[in-house]
């Protein structure tokens, strides 16, 4: 996979994620999960894209389960924004690359 | 680039080049098309869209495909068949088709605002997961409301769930369910059951699985993630709630033919009707195939059968009509 996204950790959520100046899409996935596989080539061209103002992070529930339990992650992919450490939007499942960028058009 | 024309539509990088033939949908019945038609070298583009792979991207084992004698998971076996249409030269694109024309000698597909020309189209976009449509579902899709169990059955370890739906992939969802569940109530509006035998014995045979016949569901309940269900018996129409924290759908499919309805013709369920036992629609060059097409069986490998035939259809019809092979449209002509 391209290498537009950044990977986060429970570890690293804190830094990367909650203290970062630009909003972050941070993509909840997991390996077994098919629509996880649908969303992430759009994933990765919205962080090509738009990387002067948007970070693109992927977590991957499975390895950093306390993050997930957290935002109260129930269902994958899920994608949350974040902006100035807080939660702002959350967006459920596969979504079509325009559908997200309507999402998304907040801060894009 | 139009100009000169009416340009608040975007678009319009239309491509000069005619194909051969364009295949819109990436599930067995697309893929299948694609390896079938690179084959016979027609070098066909595939609009995969952004769910691509289809509804077994979904599902778990795959125990019925011909030629996996001990299964294969649903993602997998999409994944190979993307990658066997990729070796004889199909060219995958994972964008959605936003608007079609099919009506005329040459054919226009729209997808990312870039309008694409063939003569001949492909049509297996399939069906997409139904919901019930009542209160409380949207608000909590993915906050306990879930259409995917392979997707969210994880969050729910040790909790009480439900599943909608009599059908094969109720009983496959449910059973799958109980690996993580603590119990696993199937809530059917009857007391018959589409389900094949086999998968209905082994949801009967698996203990952690509950029954709950002629019921429906007439509201998800839950704040900020699901707490339960108001179910109705429709028999003696008595409501009552059940205490779940899951909700999974499993109640059917509908076919995923808005794109393309006022160009061919479509029965009262909004499938693309065909002439059967060919893959023709009532527009020439258009052919369907897949899910899209077929209330009856709905299986990978009858999907994968007809996207064959859809195929081989649109390369016979092509080699009838070479002579026909038109000039484009002038080129650049905005979207409307």
């Amino acid at each position: 996979m391209a290498g537009n996204t950044v990977t986060v950790t429970d570890k690293s959520f804190d830094q990367d994620v909650l203290k970062s100046d630009k909003p972050v899409l941070v993509d909840f996935w997991a390996t077994w999960c098919g629509p996880c596989k649908m969303v992430a080539p759009v994933l990765e061209e919205i962080a090509g894209e738009h990387a002067d103002k948007l970070t693109v992070a992927k977590l991957d529930i499975d390895a950093n389960p306390d993050i997930a339990r957290k935002y109260q992650i129930m269902s994958v992919p899920t994608m949350m924004l974040f902006q100035g450490g807080e939660p702002v939007k959350q967006i459920v499942g596969a979504k079509p690359k325009a559908a997200m960028l309507a999402e998304l058009s907040q801060v894009l | 680039m139009s100009g000169e024309r009416d340009t608040e539509v975007v678009s319009v990088a239309a491509e000069s080049e005619v194909r051969n033939l364009i295949i819109v949908g990436s599930g067995p019945a697309g893929y299948t098309a694609a390896v079938y038609a690179a084959r016979a070298q027609l070098e066909p583009l595939v609009f995969e869209g952004t769910q691509f792979g289809g509804a077994l991207m979904t599902t778990t084992e795959v125990e019925n495909y011909p030629g996996f004698r001990d299964g294969i998971m649903g993602p997998e076996l999409m994944e190979q068949m993307r990658a066997q249409a990729e070796r004889f030269g199909a060219e995958l694109r994972t964008e959605d088709v936003e608007q079609v024309e099919l009506t005329g000698e040459i054919k226009y597909v729209t997808a990312n605002g870039v309008r694409h020309a063939a003569r001949a189209v492909v049509l297996a976009m399939g069906a997409a997961a139904r919901y019930l449509d009542i209160p409380g579902e949207q608000k909590l899709l993915g906050r306990g409301v879930s259409a995917c169990a392979t997707c969210d059955g994880f969050f729910f370890r040790d909790q009480d769930i439900a599943v909608v739906g009599g059908g094969d992939s109720a009983m496959e969802e449910a059973t799958f369910l109980t690996r993580f569940a603590r119990s696993v109530t199937i809530i059917h509006r009857r007391e018959e059951f589409r389900a094949s035998r086999i998968m209905l014995e082994r949801a009967r045979a698996n203990d952690k699985i509950k029954w709950l016949l002629n019921t429906e569901v007439l509201e998800v309940l839950g704040d900020t993630t699901v707490s339960g269900v108001k179910i109705r018996d429709t028999r003696t129409g008595e409501e009552s709630e059940l205490a779940v924290t899951g909700l999974f759908m499993a109640i059917g499919h509908d076919p995923r033919s808005a794109l393309v309805k006022g160009q061919v013709d479509l029965d009262e369920d909004g499938y693309v009707q065909v002439l059967a036992p060919s893959t023709y629609t009532k527009l020439d060059g258009v052919f369907a195939a897949g899910d899209l097409v077929d209330h009856t069986y709905r299986q990978a490998i009858t999907a994968s059968g007809s996207g064959c035939a859809a195929a081989i259809d649109a390369e016979r019809w092509l080699a009838e009509h070479a002579d026909a092979a038109a000039e484009p449209e002038a080129t650049a002509v905005p979207v409307n």
